[in-house]
Order: structure tokens, then C-alpha cells, then sequence
């Protein structure tokens, strides 16, 4: 019965779309800067072409605030038609308590096995093999952002990896220049992820976080990553650690700061403030050691509903989110990488562009935390990177040890 | 003395008091280094708010501007974005002033009765009903969040302005019923008891006796309700639906958003746009905070 | 009306408590069928005080001569720490500008809408505010340092011993103003004949307030320790906006952990929850039972 409502609402959204009733579509999600709005009004604006009506509800504060928010809605009976949520992890609760629209058929049929790249993204969507989620781009967080300006005006050479600006760094201090900026909260764990990634490996990252390799985490490699958290530290000790990310941004804009690691979301920063790609700033995947990046990213979700006329809506939403046009408009505003291989990307920038080529190796990239392990897991580790940076007494040793225990209470 | 002497010369009406002396210039003194310090943040949100993100940026925070621009101003109240529409802070005022209404009045309304039972007419278990309302206040109420999405579906209410008004009155009415309760319980109860004697009854007295000397409480609980229900966003977003998404909704998505950037002059702009109906509101209630109104009900 | 409040403060304290003990996640559950699948004893108990954020005390063989420590860290203890800070502070200059406002005083209604407005301000941009204020990287510190005066400090926002007297202030700042209108209507409740009397008796006025005043405004002064405490055992945006728990956890206070572990994990929120309202309950009820109980036999 279900399965023949599906099939009769994707005919109704595939085959007749101009015919289709105007359907009012209520869509939540957390993108509320300039650019994301700029971006949201993309997809609002190739949804209401196709005669429905996209009805924005946006909830600013990320998934903290808007999860109770969202679970709210739909369990008192008004669920809203779509909805961005973290992907993995965070919605399996709700996909299993059967609140979430089964998209299979629609991807089966539009093969987006196929056209959508990496795997990684359509995987995360996949439960027990059925489709709940439109990947719609991809971000990473791996980037190291460094002022190139600071280093020409004081006569030293550009650092080109995160090694060679550790390197550096005792002469920057000396020069009042503060090596690394850093914002609290998640940033502290942005970094202390990519250092993983970086001295430890991606292979080892993922058999840590996905697969629960307790040897590795408490073994020798990790031992070293910690170790170079805390050299990190002494670069960025509490009374410079700054609030927010845009800020710890801001700061190498101006000079303040010689570098930041930050996702290429910080990359909107620094063309607001009228700076260039390689000419006056550097943005290095992988931190400039090996050029990997995580495929992080926004999906959407679509909450089951009782009327059929939304059911379709939906559907249609989810095709027209990944249609070519639509993802290249949406992205290059959002500054994010596109779904598609097969789309046009000459106005991207140079950034952009390290990213996209990146991409194409397929042994470059990896799935980020949140996609293998649980959000609760997660800010229990957030807190204890958090508290090793501040803390200069915690020991390496023992923050390793507090790690190892996280990773191995988590559930699988 | 010199200092004292120039209050002095300051234009004055008739004051029941000679003006120069050395208390009431403690007095202001004192008043006013109060209010320097509670000022200070209010003074770096207005200078903020008047510059540029450039100047934000690389300026210092107790520095006035050089180019002052409303920028921010009309930003925040006009063409702010909060995901696809670009309307600023504007679009919710209405239907945060159809929430905040009722729900102060109807939260008001319910606590001082409940408060006036409590003091005057204790039932069988008002003791334990005043244990319980007051160990709710001490609940961090994010965790009633579910319970209450249960409840108001139940009732049928979900997502419309009758639920948010039930959450609103609920949530406050364990202080507000403290309020009043214990303010009417300071009240001279020889005066519940000659009204009684009077043959007046539940609501007479309440209304002809209390109501009239208990301006100053009913002003505080106003400013206490209309306040936190103004301001509030959790509960607004919630239970009141999509429709009826309060002010409160389109400054969080200003203020907080997560990825990108900030622009602090125009938050600034809007927590100041949306503060202005309470800030009235304590303004106006001055006259409300007047002594003498119970005496004067003594009298008549 | 009164029943509803009672039934939805009992079933939601009732829900908070039962599923406290179970393994519910992200989605919350009701049922007791789903009670029974979830049960998991005690562990969610078991995690929240083996959790440094929550409280963490050192081990007593870190008592030597010459560092004799013996505090705990973590949310817990922190709040305790504004708690007591904050209410202390907040009374009593709540009610020094009351009594100072109710002189006859000029402009009163500037005055008292100057103390209240922080109450007024949504505290997400007010706490950055501070938080700007309090930074050594943009604040009073690098302010007064540029002036000349070097040797200028004041970080105890970056620090983790000091943070939560920065959050204290800040806390004053938001707090007092309402403190101050509660007592002001208090003070105008007070009959004027009081003071004709006590005038004419030549009792001078610090005296008249603090034998005559002080102790009629109970009830009212009741009213205001309930109120301000009931704030600061929820202390939430406050912190958030200000320091978001740092530097590390140090800053963290259990509304913040109750309201992080709601959308990760509800099991965490509910067990946390319950302690604190366990806490409260402990605190509370006798205290209820002296002050109320004997005046409903009287």
C-alpha cells in the first residue's frame, strides 16, 4: 500500500511536473549567513520553477539547536516537508522509527549511485540499503589558511605544510605574530582531527573512528598525534584562544596571525575582506602534508507525511536538489564542492578548484567524523581536546588514554 | 561643597526637600557610577552598531567611530537575511506582540489567583501544591520540552499560539505565583478578615481588596513576564508553528548563525531593535512603582 | 488551569526521572514497553559523575603543606560557585540602589530603566559584548595597555581559576536590575506611616531599615532569594554566550551539559536533571516545610 502511494507520487513528480498542483513545501534548515542565504535561494528559486512553493523555515545555531527543534515538529504531527539534518549517524533514530520517507525509488531511478560523487555521501544516506537523504554538497575540513603577507613583509619564506610553519613559529613569536589562531569549541577538535589525519594517516583516522581499532588508538601512531596537539598548543595557549571560528579567521586576515586550520567554509572570509587565492593568501588541503579531504556535508531529509500532494513535493524537491544547474548555482555561492562530476566549474576558485581535482582521486577522501561515529561520542571528544589545550598539565599520556576510552564506549 | 553647590543651581520644581546636601550627593554619586557600569556594555553595542564591519574589525571596541553609517541600523530591521527571505528583524514583530500579549495576561491572571488561594484561602493540599510549583522552577525546562510536544498534541493544539501560550503560562507560573502569594501574604490581614465579616466573597475581595494594592507586584510581574516571553525562542519556534515564528526566531538566525560570517554591527543593530518593547515597558511601569498605594487603601 | 500546571510539572518530572534510566538517545520515548527495551540501571548515572565536565574532585594525596588543595572542578561546583557569588552581590546591590532610589531622587525612571535594560537584551549579543570587554586579546586589558599602563591585567576570561568570577560579573550586571525593582516595589508596599513614626521617635534612617524595613519586606525578600537562586541554578546563556565553557571545561555549569547531551544524548540530559532536581528537592523542602508549614497552622 505504502510502496504503490510512493510510486504513484513519483509518477505524479517525474512524469507530469507542469501539471502537478502548487504544493506549499515548508523547508528547515540552519543556513542563515549572507552567503547561505544567497545559496538556500538557489534551490527555493528552481523548486517554485517547478510550480510548487518553497516555504523557508530557517533556525539558525546548527544541528544543536535545530535537532530538538526538528524531532519536536515531528512528533507533535506537523512535520515540515523538508529538512537539512546531519547525515550518519545523528538521523539512523529517526529512520528506524519509521518517521522518515523512504527515497529509494527516486534514486534508483535517477541512478544516483552513479552520478552523485563519492560514494561516501550516498552511503551516509543508505540504511539497510534503502535511501532517506539528498546529499547536496560537500565540505571539508582540512584546509590550513595562511597569510602570505605576514611572512614576505618579515623576509621569511611562505610555509607551504603545516610542518613548516611549526618551524617557523618560534620566529613569528619573536616578531609578536601569534603562528596559529584558534577559536574554542569544535574548532579545537577541527584541528586536533586534522592533525590525526595528518601525522597518523587517513587509513589509521578511519580504523580509529569507523572500524574501533583500540590497538591504533592507544598505539604508538596516536601517541604522536597527541604530541603534536600539544606542540600545537604552545602556539595557541589559552589567553589567544579566540570565541568564535570567524574571528580565529579574522585574525590572519589582518596579519595578527600567520595561519589558521579551518574548513573551506573560511574561504568566504577572506573574499568578503577582498583577498586573493595565492596572491595574498594560501589555502593547503590536507594542511599541505598530503592532500586529502574529508566529504563532510549537507543533506536533506524528508519527514513522513500523510498528504500526498507533499509526498510529491518532496520528491520533486529531492530531483531538482541535484540537478546540474541547480548544483552548480547552489555551490558556488555556498562555496562548497558540487555532488556532480559532470557539471561546468570554470568560475570556481582557486581553492575550489586544489578541492575538485582532489576530489577525483577517490583514495584522497574520507568520511568525515560525524559519519562514522556518534554525535555524543563526538563532543565528549570535542570537550577533551578542549580541556587538553587548556589545561597544560594534562599530560599526553593521559589525554590519550581518556581518548581511547571514548572511542572504545562508543557505540558501533 | 562646590560639587554639591551645582546640583543647586540645576532647575528645580517644588521638592519637598532642600536640595544641597552632602547625602544626596552621595546618593547620585553613587546612582550614577551604578549606572556607568551597567552603561558600558550598552555604550560598545550602540558604537558597534554605527560602524562598519571594516572598522569593527580592526578598531578598538571603546572607540567612537569616525564615519558613523545607520548601515547596521536599517540592515537589522529591513533587509537582513534569515535563510531565503531578506526582511530583517520586522517580519516576527507582530506575531511576537500576539504572543506576548496573551500570554502575560493569561499568566498574570492565573498566578496572582493561584497566589491569592495560596495566602487566604489554603485548601487541603496547598502546601504540597506550593512544594511542587516551586521545586518547577528549578527545572532546567529544555527537559519538558517532549513531555509538553506530547501533551499539546493530545490537546490539539500543537502548533498553533494556544499551545505557546499554555507553555508560557506554565513555565510561569511557579515564580509569578511566588510573587504574589508571598506579596499578599504581607498584606494586613486584618484587612481579609473585616472583609469577610463585610460578607464579601472570593473574588470581591480579590478584586476590590488586593488588586488595587498590589500595583507595584502586578507592575514587577509584568516586567518580569513580558521580558522573558518577548525574548524567548525555544518555546516560540516549538509550539506556536511556522506561521506564527516570533521576532526572536529571525534574531537567532541573524546573531547565531553557524558557518558563516558574523557581521557584529547589525546583530548589535537587532538586540537593540528587538529589546526596544521591553525597554519601553520598564520605562512606562515608573509610574506604577508608587508608595503609598496600600496605605491609601487602608484609608479608603 | 492549576491542575494542568500541576499534572504537566509531575508527568514531565516523572518522564525525566523513569527514562533517566534508560538508554534513550536522540529520539525520546514514553511507552513502557519501550522503558523496559531501554533499561540500563544505573549507567547513565555512572557516566555523569565518572565525567571530569560533570564534577571531578582530586584525589586527597594531593594535600601537601604547601599546596593544599582541595576543590573540585566541573559544572557542578561552578554553579555552586556563582550561585553563592552571584546572589550575595546581586541582593545586596539590588537593594543599596533600591533604598538609594527610593530618596525622592530625580530622573528615576532613567535610573531604574538603566539598571534594568541588560535585563532586557537577549543575552547572545549582550555576553559577547562582555565577552569582548573581558578579552585581553581586545578588551580592558589591550585598552588600558595602549593608553601606557603596561603592567594592566585582566584576563580572567583565559583563565581557567579565575573564569567563572568573570562570568560572576557579568551575571551582576544582567541580574541586579531586576533585583533592584522587586525590592523597590517592596519598600513602596511599606506603609508611610512607618517612617512619620519612626521620624518622630528620632530613630535615625539606616536604623529605621534595617529593624523595621528589612524585616517586613520578608516575604518580599523570600520571593527575590527564590527568584535569583532558581537563576543561578540555571545559569545557561550567560555562559554560553560568554566563554561557551572555557578555556577547556572550565567554565562549564550543569544546564549546559543538560542542554548539549539533549540533542546527543537524552540519557545524559535526563540523569543530569534529576540530580539537580534531586539537589534542589534536598535543599528545598525543609526549607518549605519550616516557612510555610507554621504559618498555615497559625
Amino acid at each position: 500500500m505504502k510502496n504503490w502511494k510512493l510510486a504513484a507520487a513519483l509518477c505524479a513528480s517525474v512524469a507530469l511536473p507542469s501539471v502537478a498542483m502548487a504544493t506549499d513545501l515548508e523547508v528547515t534548515h540552519w543556513w542563515t549567513s549572507g552567503g547561505e542565504s544567497a545559496a538556500v535561494a538557489e534551490f527555493a528559486k528552481a523548486f517554485d520553477a517547478t510550480g510548487n512553493h518553497w516555504v523557508d523555515g530557517a533556525i539558525a545555531g546548527s544541528s544543536d539547536t535545530a535537532r530538538p527543534i526538528i524531532i519536536s515538529r515531528i512528533m507533535g504531527g506537523n512535520p515540515m516537508g523538508a529538512t537539512q539534518l546531519n547525515p550518519g549517524k545523528d538521523a539512523d533514530e529517526l529512520i528506524k522509527a519509521g518517521l522518515m520517507q523512504d527515497i529509494t525509488d527516486l534514486a534508483t531511478k535517477e541512478d544516483w549511485a552513479h552520478i552523485l560523487r563519492p560514494a561516501s555521501q550516498l552511503a551516509s544516506c543508505t540504511v539497510d540499503g534503502k535511501v532517506y537523504c539528498v546529499p547536496v554538497n560537500l565540505h571539508s575540513g582540512q584546509w590550513m589558511w595562511v597569510n602570505r603577507k605576514v611572512f614576505e613583509d618579515n623576509g621569511m619564506a611562505v610555509p607551504t605544510n603545516y610542518n613548516e610553519l611549526i618551524a617557523a613559529a618560534p620566529a613569528l613569536q619573536a616578531k609578536g605574530i601569534q603562528p596559529l589562531s584558534l577559536a574554542q569549541g569544535w574548532a579545537i577538535g577541527l584541528l586536533a582531527g586534522d592533525l590525526m589525519v595528518a601525522v597518523a594517516g587517513v587509513d589509521n583516522y578511519v580504523k580509529v573512528y569507523k572500524d574501533r581499532d583500540m590497538t591504533i588508538a592507544k598505539g604508538p601512531e596516536f601517541t604522536k598525534v597527541f604530541e603534536a596537539i600539544a606542540a600545537a598548543r604552545q602556539f595557541a595557549p589559552a589567553d589567544k584562544i579566540v570565541p568564535q571560528w570567524n574571528e580565529a579567521v579574522s585574525l590572519v586576515i589582518q596579519g595578527k596571525a600567520a595561519a589558521n586550520i579551518m574548513g573551506d567554509w573560511a574561504g568566504g572570509e577572506f573574499a568578503v575582506a577582498g583577498l586573493v587565492a595565492g596572491k595574498d593568501f594560501d589555502c593547503l588541503p590536507g594542511l599541505g602534508l598530503t592532500p586529502v579531504l574529508d566529504t563532510g556535508g549537507d543533506v536533506f531529509y524528508f519527514p513522513k507525511n500523510a498528504d500526498p500532494a507533499i509526498t510529491a513535493a518532496q520528491l520533486t524537491l529531492a530531483s531538482t536538489l541535484v540537478t546540474k544547474d541547480v548544483q552548480v548555482a547552489f555551490n558556488l555561492k555556498k562555496g562548497s564542492l558540487p555532488m556532480r562530476a559532470d557539471v561546468d566549474l570554470s568560475k570556481a576558485n582557486d581553492c575550489m578548484k586544489k578541492g575538485l581535482e582532489i576530489l577525483d582521486h577517490s583514495t584522497a577522501v574520507f568520511p568525515s567524523g560525524s559519519q562514522m561515529i556518534d554525535r555524543d561520542s563526538l563532543n565528549q571528544i570535542n570537550d577533551l581536546l578542549n580541556e587538553f589545550f587548556a589545561n597544560t598539565d594534562m599530560s599526553v599520556a593521559d589525554a590519550q588514554a581518556k581518548f581511547a576510552a571514548i572511542i572504545e564506549a562508543a557505540p558501533k | 561643597m562646590t560639587n554639591a553647590a551645582s546640583f543647586a543651581t540645576t532647575p528645580s520644581g517644588a521638592k519637598p526637600k532642600p536640595f544641597i546636601t552632602w547625602e544626596r550627593f552621595v546618593v547620585y554619586a553613587v546612582l550614577i557610577v551604578c549606572a556607568l557600569f551597567f552603561l558600558l556594555p550598552l555604550y560598545i553595542m550602540i558604537m558597534t552598531s554605527f560602524k562598519s564591519m571594516a572598522e569593527v574589525q580592526s578598531g578598538n571596541i571603546f572607540v567612537p567611530t569616525l564615519h558613523p553609517t545607520f548601515d547596521a541600523w536599517s540592515k537589522a530591521w529591513d533587509s537582513a537575511c534569515t535563510g531565503l527571505y531578506c526582511e530583517g528583524i520586522k517580519v516576527g514583530f507582530w506575531n511576537s506582540v500576539k504572543i506576548t500579549v496573551p500570554s502575560t495576561i493569561v499568566s498574570i491572571a492565573v498566578a496572582s489567583v493561584t497566589g491569592y488561594s495560596l495566602a487566604n484561602w489554603p485548601f487541603k493540599f496547598s502546601e504540597v501544591f506550593f512544594t511542587i510549583l516551586l521545586l518547577g522552577s528549578f527545572i532546567p525546562y529544555v527537559v519538558m520540552i517532549y513531555p509538553l510536544v506530547i501533551i499539546t498534541r493530545e490537546l490539539g493544539i500543537f502548533s498553533t499560539l494556544w499551545a505557546v501560550i499554555l507553555v508560557h503560562t506554565i513555565f510561569g507560573l511557579p515564580i509569578q505565583t511566588l510573587l504574589f502569594r508571598n506579596y499578599f501574604a504581607s498584606l494586613p490581614q486584618e484587612l481579609f478578615k473585616a472583609a469577610r465579616v463585610d460578607g464579601a466573597g472570593y473574588w470581591g475581595i480579590f478584586f476590590r481588596i488586593f488588586v488595587p494594592m498590589s500595583v507595584p507586584i502586578f507592575t514587577v510581574s509584568v516586567i518580569l513576564q513580558v521580558t522573558g516571553i518577548w525574548n524567548d525562542f525555544l518555546f516560540g519556534v516549538i509550539y506556536a508553528g511556522p506561521t506564527n515564528y516570533p521576532m526572536t526566531v529571525q534574531l537567532n538566525n541573524i546573531v547565531n548563525s553557524s558557518m558563516g560570517g558574523k557581521a557584529y554591527n547589525v546583530d548589535m543593530a537587532a538586540t537593540i531593535l528587538t529589546g526596544i518593547v521591553p525597554l519601553t515597558i520598564y520605562f512606562v511601569s515608573g509610574k506604577y512603582f508608587v508608595r503609598g498605594i496600600a496605605a491609601g487603601a487602608v484609608k479608603g | 488551569m492549576m491542575l494542568i500546571v500541576l499534572g504537566v510539572f509531575v508527568c514531565g518530572t516523572i518522564w525525566t526521572v523513569l527514562f533517566s534510566f534508560t538508554n534513550i538517545k536522540i529520539l525520546p520515548i514514553f511507552t513502557p514497553k519501550e522503558w523496559i527495551d531501554g533499561f540500563v540501571g544505573l549507567a547513565n548515572y555512572r557516566r555523569l559523575f565518572n565525567t571530569d565536565r560533570w564534577m571531578s574532585c582530586p584525589a586527597i594525596t594531593h594535600i601537601g603543606m604547601a599546596d593544599w588543595r582541595f576543590t573540585c572542578t566541573g559544572a557542578l561546583p561552578n554553579m555552586v560557585t556563582y550561585a553563592v557569588l552571584s546572589i550575595a552581590i546581586a541582593v545586596s546591590l539590588g537593594f543599596l540602589l533600591a533604598v538609594l532610589m527610593d530618596q525622592k531622587i530625580r530622573a528615576e525612571g532613567v535610573f531604574r530603566t538603566i539598571y534594568l535594560y541588560p535585563f532586557a537584551l537577549s543575552f547572545v549579543v549582550t555576553g559577547h559584548v562582555w565577552a569582548w570587554i573581558m578579552s585581553p586579546e581586545y578588551g580592558l586589558q589591550a585598552s588600558m595597555r595602549q593608553l601606557g599602563w603596561d603592567s594592566f591585567s585582566f584576563g580572567w576570561i583565559a583563565d581557567r581559576k579565575m573564569v567563572m568570577y568573570a562570568i560572576v560579573i557579568a551575571g551582576i550586571w544582567q541580574g541586579t536590575g531586576f533585583v533592584m525593582a522587586l525590592m523597590l516595589a517592596g519598600l513602596r508596599g511599606i506603609d508611610e506611616d512607618i517612617w512619620k513614626a519612626s521620624k518622630v521617635d528620632g530613630i535615625p534612617a539606616w536604623r529605621t531599615y534595617i529593624q523595621i524595613v528589612i524585616p517586613m519586606m520578608k516575604p518580599v525578600l523570600v520571593t527575590i532569594f527564590v527568584i535569583v537562586t532558581s537563576g543561578a541554578v540555571r545559569i545557561y546563556d550567560l555562559v554560553v554566550a560568554i566563554t561557551d565553557g572555557g578555556p577547556g571545561i572550565s567554565s562549564d555549569v550543569p544546564s549546559r551539559y543538560i542542554y548539549q547531551n539533549f540533542s546527543a544524548n537524552l540519557g545524559q540530559s535526563l540523569s543530569a536533571s534529576t540530580v539537580m532536581l534531586v539537589a534542589m528537592a534536598i535543599v528545598l523542602i525543609p526549607w518549605i516545610r519550616m516557612e510555610f508549614g507554621k504559618k498555615s497552622q497559625a
